[in-house]
């Protein structure tokens, strides 16, 4: 008898369509107008890599270790560096990311002993070219400059 | 035959996927049809094979967890859980008790989002689409935790070997519980929506139908089993990462058609919420890593070590050679072993029911190619 009351009334429809019209609330708006409107990611997000640089003397923080590179499962790190024949050190002159094959997986962060390497919150990576995703030292500084787009 | 039509002719073989939106991803599922009905099935895979098992044996043991996550990217951090589970189990050594309780609660999380994405397409592909809106919205408040705790989103690679690498960043635990107490009445507005809505129940009822002994045959584990009236569940029967301390129940049905499947599966997201709010009061203060050589070398063996993913039961065997790499890892992703199943759950249904049942496995293509 409950059954056939239901059946008649459409009641299970009733009910699913009470809590379609519960969400049509204004307060369970959750679409974001991305361009315009830019996501805050958090704090430990793993986005584009940067390589730190001494805010006072503008020096990189990287000392040429290779660690980064050797913990890095894609191999895509390339650290090149050359001895100061005066002080004997090692110094960092080349610095190649390939962002395209990167899975931003933390791992060369992780290994950097002077977090000279770190991963930022910056998410817009994308490039019209192949090349354009392989970042040089100097991308790497200054890191990358997105368009803002206003509504 | 003399005399015979085009018409006439029974059998018809189509192919489905592996563009079909209803695959969930590149699946191609070869039918032959009578009509309407399915007379047999045959699965073709491997759209999406990356080699999984074979980058294993080219990186070393640290390396290779993120690689883990790429299988079932609907649920990274289950498959990192078990990847470090097994190399620890090598290297005979145990994460701290702060590590394991971290852990469960993260895998947990990881269960509901993998659940809610089930929900959401498998509704979708039957017909209703609003589900899909309201488990995306509830999803992205774990993945959102995930972001903050580990700074991923889906593959997240939030597990070292031998613990973690993050702290639990200030305000988890509040965030975790605001999700708990969010998330318990969203799952009974789904049951609302979905349980007596009378076109999602006959489009379920006594469709794909597996018995407890079919599914033991094809070794069919996860909720497709339980479905069917077997309580096995690895957290229960082999506990791992202090499981055994939790107080929870297995859901089990005994019909094993899709609608028993889908009760089972929205059940042991409430359990899940459950475990979480133990582990939560469990969260003490300690180390988070054990102690672990920085270069890991385990010694020669080999170890099988299985866990309870969202889909059925993920198992790592790992042989080891004494080196840095593994000289063999073989996964058994519980998507490519249930979906053996499909052409015993698809004979004598209806096309459309086929895609039903194909949601209703809970099939991940990245795991089941590798
Ligand atoms: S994030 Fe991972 S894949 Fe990317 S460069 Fe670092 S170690 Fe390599
Ligand atoms: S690990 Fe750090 S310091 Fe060493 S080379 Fe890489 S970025 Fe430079």
């Amino acid at each position: 008898m409950r059954k056939l009351i239901r059946t008649v009334f459409l009641v299970d429809l009733l009910q699913g369509l009470w809590v379609t019209l519960r969400n049509q609330h204004p307060k369970h708006i959750y679409t974001e107008q991305y361009p315009a409107q830019r996501p805050k990611v958090a704090e430990r997000f793993r986005g584009a890599p940067r390589l730190n640089i001494n805010p006072d003397t503008g020096e990189t923080l990287c000392i040429g270790c290779n660690l980064c590179a050797l913990a890095c499962p894609e191999n895509l790190i390339v650290v090149g560096t050359e001895r100061d024949p005066k002080t004997n050190r090692k110094v960092l002159t080349t610095f190649t990311y390939d962002t395209s094959r990167c899975m931003f997986c933390g791992l060369c962060e992780d290994a950097c002993p002077v977090d000279a390497l770190e991963l930022t919150q910056d998410f817009e990576l994308a490039s019209y070219t192949r090349e354009g995703q392989i970042w040089d030292r100097q991308m790497l500084e200054e890191g990358p400059r997105p368009t803002q787009y206003r509504s | 035959m003399a005399g015979s039509t085009f018409l006439d002719s029974s059998e018809l073989v189509l192919n489905m996927g592996p563009q079909h939106p209803s695959t969930h991803g590149v699946l191609r599922v070869i039918l032959k049809l009578d009509g309407e009905k399915v007379i047999g099935t045959e699965c073709v895979i491997g759209y999406l094979h990356r080699g999984v098992e074979k980058i294993g044996e080219n990186r070393t043991y640290v390396q290779f967890a993120p690689y883990v996550d790429r299988m079932d990217y609907v649920a990274a951090v289950s498959n990192g859980l078990g990847y470090c589970l097994a190399v620890e189990k090598l290297l005979s050594v145990e994460a701290p008790p702060r590590a394991q309780v971290t852990r469960v609660i993260l895998t947990e999380l990881n269960r509901i989002a993998s659940h809610l994405l089930w929900l959401g397409t498998h509704a979708l592909d039957i017909g209703a689409i609003t589900p899909l809106f309201y488990t995306l919205r509830e999803r992205e408040e774990v993945l959102k935790i995930f972001e903050k705790y580990c700074g991923a989103r889906l593959t997240t690679h939030a597990f070292r070997i031998g613990g973690l690498q993050y702290e639990l960043y200030d305000g988890f635990e509040e965030d975790v519980a605001k999700f708990c107490d969010m998330f318990l009445p969203k799952v009974d507005e789904y049951e609302e929506l979905l349980t007596d809505n009378r076109i999602w129940v006959e489009r379920l009822k006594g469709v794909g139908i597996l018995t407890a002994e079919q599914c033991k045959a094809y070794g069919v584990t996860g909720p497709v089993l339980r479905a069917a009236g077997v309580a096995w569940d690895l957290r229960k029967a082999q506990p791992y990462s202090g499981y055994e301390q939790y107080d929870f129940d297995i859901p089990i049905r005994q019909n094993g058609d899709t609608f028993d499947r889908y009760i089972v599966r929205m059940e042991e997201m409430r359990q899940s919420v459950r475990i979480i709010r133990q582990a939560l009061e469990r969260i003490e203060p300690g180390p988070i890593m054990a102690k672990v050589p920085k270069v890991i070398k385990p010694p020669v063996g080999e170890v099988y070590v299985s866990i309870e993913a969202p889909k059925g039961e993920l198992g790592y065997f790992i042989v080891s050679d004494g080196s840095t790499q593994p000289y063999r890892v073989r996964v058994r992703p519980p998507s490519f072993v249930n979906l053996q199943a499909l052409d015993q759950m698809c004979r004598g249904a209806l096309v459309a029911d086929v895609v039903a049942i194909i949601g209703t496995i809970d099939i991940v293509l990245g795991e089941v190619d590798r």
